[in-house]
């Protein structure tokens, strides 16, 4: 094998070389407390205050909106778990979607044994959210909105500004989990009118451990882990300055490149969507047509499972992702899908294609030419497979 | 660049079935579902003098799925039906070097799918359908 074509971005992406320059000497060199008052504070003390400063400027906030953690799903946690907390006197009820990352579902499953109420909005064959039907899962006693802004296995991208004039006229609190959609399209938490968004570092070519989330002034909020006053007093412990000041300089990166890699990479995704449907029979696409990420391609082989899938295209060098029951630890299959309606022995032939950076037109020509003959192998080994009855 | 859950056998098995397909006319046929998953196995056998003289499978399932099908046909071949019967998952799964945890059940219906292909070649010769 010599052509290696990663196609999995959704689940890690390759740090810009510009990220691990700027984060090398806070291990070193630059390796004191930001809390210290004496000289090895100070640096550190200040990149922290320009990453927050970067962070904030991609997605139109004020630098104190932003507080860092570990992951995105730390900051999920934060948002789900701390707003509950802190407003549950007024009401114990929470809406969020039926195709949440884990981060959001499990943490409102925990609420869930505090005696709150979760409602699960259904989305559609796309997986979108109707705005209205948040406007009537809304009670007197709900006290957080959790939406995705893009979803991360189909890509489809959330009616969050509609859904934020409604959260406002309640005056109910809305969070987005924004960590696949920060740093590949533009987001602007004024634009979208949300009081929390999730961020991950890693998903946009900055560290792992890195994550921050947007939090508006005025928004209620417990913080859920305690001891010193770092963060505004919303989490302690010493800030991980490397992970940190890697984030601030991929927020840097991000907002220059943006405009023109979500047109580069939407082409070549839909060159590879096209590839696939002209030559695939009985492939579906899933997520929406228009409102979706510009680096996903999500498809059902029919017919055939994933994890075979996935397989035979390592074999070829191919990296992708599969949401078959098969290919999860649980044997369950995607939740996203399922709740898109997609039956279960489609499921099984998820395959999620998920463009980056590196992502060339050569990759996408490779990736059509070897697809079509695994997908023929496996098919002939399907029991199910129509077109081997003769 | 393989992953490292699967032993280099099931990899070998997935990478190169043996006995993929279909006996025209077979003399035993089962298709079984996995309910864990939902995947499907079928299995084929050509029996002669009480001995297994050709077995082929087809599988809609996941990389231990077609290798355990794969290697459980190896298994029966040239096997009588009372030897085919009592191939258990665990046999087959020790063929394979092994197989992870969750992966068990997968070895269960390859097992279960020649059960029933032996089964289904009982009914027919008892019923005088050969
Ligand atoms: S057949 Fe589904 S996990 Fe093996």
């Amino acid at each position: 094998m010599n052509r290696i074509v990663y196609l999995d971005h959704a689940a890690s992406t390759r740090p810009y070389p510009e990220v691990i320059e700027a984060l090398q000497p806070f291990f070193l060199e630059h390796f004191g407390n930001p809390s210290s008052f004496h000289v090895f504070g100070t640096v550190p003390k200040k990149a922290i205050e320009q990453a927050r400063a970067e962070m904030a400027d991609l997605i139109n906030a004020k630098p104190e909106e932003i507080l860092f953690t570990a992951s995105g799903t730390e900051a999920n946690n934060l948002a789900v778990k701390g707003v509950a907390m802190a407003m549950e006197k007024k009401g114990k009820h929470i809406i969020t979607s039926a195709i949440e990352h884990y981060g959001v579902h499990h943490s409102c499953k925990m609420m869930e044994k505090s005696d709150f109420e979760i409602t699960y909005l259904p989305v559609d064959e796309y997986g979108m959210v109707d705005p209205d039907e948040v406007g009537r899962a809304i009670r007197k006693d709900t006290i957080l909105v959790s939406v995705m802004l893009a979803n991360h296995e189909v890509g489809t991208i959330q009616p969050i500004r509609k859904i934020a004039e409604i959260t406002r006229e309640k005056k109910i609190t809305l969070h987005a989990d924004a960590r696949m959609a920060v740093g590949h399209i533009p987001v602007d938490v004024e634009a979208l009118g949300v009081d929390l968004l999730t961020i991950s570092g890693l998903h946009f070519y900055g560290p792992k451990g890195s994550g921050a989330l947007f939090i508006r002034k005025g928004t209620r909020i417990q913080p859920l882990i305690h001891g010193g006053v770092q963060e505004q007093g919303r989490r302690a412990g010493t800030e991980d300055v490397p992970a940190i000041v890697g984030l601030g300089k991929a927020a840097v990166m991000a907002k220059e490149r943006i405009p023109g890699e979500m047109k580069r990479i939407a082409a070549l995704r839909d060159k590879l969507e096209k590839g696939l449907v002209g030559q695939i029979d009985e492939l579906k696409v899933n997520g929406h047509p228009e409102k979706r990420l510009p680096g996903f391609l999500n498809v059902c082989v029919r017919y055939v499972e994933g994890e075979g899938m996935i397989m035979m295209l390592v074999s070829k060098g191919i990296m992708a992702a599969s949401g078959s029951a098969c290919s999860s630890k649980a044997l369950k299959a995607s939740h996203v899908l399922t709740a898109m309606g997609v039956d279960h022995a489609t499921a099984q032939g998820s395959l999620l294609f998920s463009l980056g950076r590196e992502t060339t037109e050569e990759d996408i020509d490779y990736v059509i030419a070897e697809m079509p003959p695994i997908i023929k192998r496996l098919r002939m080994m399907s029991p199910i497979y129509p077109g081997n009855r003769s | 660049m393989q992953h490292s859950d699967y032993s280099e056998k099931v990899m070998d098995h997935f990478n190169h079935p043996r006995n993929m397909g279909e006996i025209q006319n077979p003399d035993g046929a089962s298709q079984v579902g996995n309910p864990t998953c939902g995947d499907m196995m079928q299995i084929h056998i050509k029996v002669e003098d009480g001995i297994i003289r050709e077995a082929k499978f087809k599988t809609f399932g996941c990389v231990a799925a077609i290798a355990t099908s794969s290697i459980s046909t190896e298994m029966i071949i040239g096997k009588t039906l009372e030897e085919a019967e009592k191939l258990t998952n665990d046999a087959v799964a020790q063929a394979l070097d092994g197989l992870p945890p969750h992966k068990r059940h997968c070895s269960v219906l390859a097992a279960e799918a020649i059960q029933a292909a032996i089964q289904n070649y009982r009914e027919h010769a008892l019923g005088g359908a050969k």
